[in-house]
């Protein structure tokens, strides 16, 4: 079943949303995006690549941590603060790649809204600073978080 | 540096005025004049638009004195493009996988349910 594709917008400068709508309750994807068995099923990037770290403290101040392992053995970490944490309604946190040595970080807000069984999970990433955001977009995999500039696709289109 | 190049495309691209013009461009070139007319903009302030986009490497400005033609030029954006979409299908790769893994665990709550609800018993 279809549930929906990707949007990503930028509401300003430093900010991105993206949003994707889900197939089941929000209690469900809430579990799957702080659980760390379950994220470890999902949360892994381009093809060839695992997540032989992933660490998450539920609850608000808690930490977390990813690791990313390609097949050549090249590791990408991740680290960062749970901010807020509201079952199953929001998740706020902070996140800055190993890579990143700007000492910049990303305010990242994920809230889930559910309707008629299925979930909108809507994430508003805030960079702290152009540093940080070029550090995340050096670091590959996730980087370039401000790639999907609204409408981007139809003018590149019209372009073309 | 390519994420240089890139942060210069996107930031020119951030700017609805901007892909507007592009999108002009996109139909053969076009004096400062002709790119100004849609917009309830001055010309300086269309020029100050190409400026950015010029800068951005989206734009040339054409030799020609008089009316200095305006052209889109089209790899930055190509690059853009392959960079923005290898980003999507990651998140969207991300997604799928979630997609799935959600279906698995409705069904695991629906067996459990079933036990714990034999049919025939209401609740």
């Amino acid at each position: 079943m279809n549930t929906g594709k990707l949007t990503v917008t930028t509401p300003s400068d430093r900010e991105i949303v993206v949003t994707r709508v889900l197939n089941a309750p929000k209690k469900m994807v809430f579990q799957c995006l702080t659980t760390p068995k379950l994220l470890q099923r999902w949360m892994l990037g381009p093809p060839g690549w695992t997540m032989p770290v992933c660490e998450f403290e539920a609850k608000a101040g808690g930490m977390f941590r990813y690791v990313w392992r390609n097949a050549d053995g090249v590791d990408m970490g991740m680290s960062g603060t749970i901010v807020e944490f509201s079952p199953y309604d929001r998740i706020v946190h902070t996140e800055t790649f190993d890579a990143d040595t700007s000492g910049g970080r990303t305010e990242v807000t994920s809230d889930f809204i559910e309707a008629n069984g299925q979930t909108t999970l809507a994430m508003t990433i805030v960079y702290g600073s152009k540093e940080a955001r070029d550090g995340a977009m050096a670091s590959g995999m996730t980087g370039g978080m401000e790639m999907g500039y609204e409408r981007l696709d139809a003018l590149l289109g019209e372009l073309a | 540096m390519l994420s240089t190049q890139l942060d210069a495309t996107f930031s020119a691209l951030a700017d609805p005025t901007r892909r507007a013009i592009l999108a002009r461009l996109a139909l053969g070139e076009a004096s400062v004049m002709e790119l100004a007319a849609p917009f309830a903009m001055s010309q300086p302030a269309i020029s100050k638009h190409l400026k950015v986009l010029e800068k951005a490497g989206l734009v040339s400005r054409g030799r020609d004195a008089q009316r200095r033609p305006v052209k889109a030029l089209a790899e930055p954006l190509a690059e853009a493009t392959k960079w923005m979409e290898t980003y999507r299908e990651t998140l969207e790769m991300n997604f799928s996988r979630l997609d799935d893994l959600l279906e698995e665990l409705k069904a695991e709550d629906a067996a459990k349910t079933a036990r714990k609800t034999p049919k025939g018993e209401t609740q």
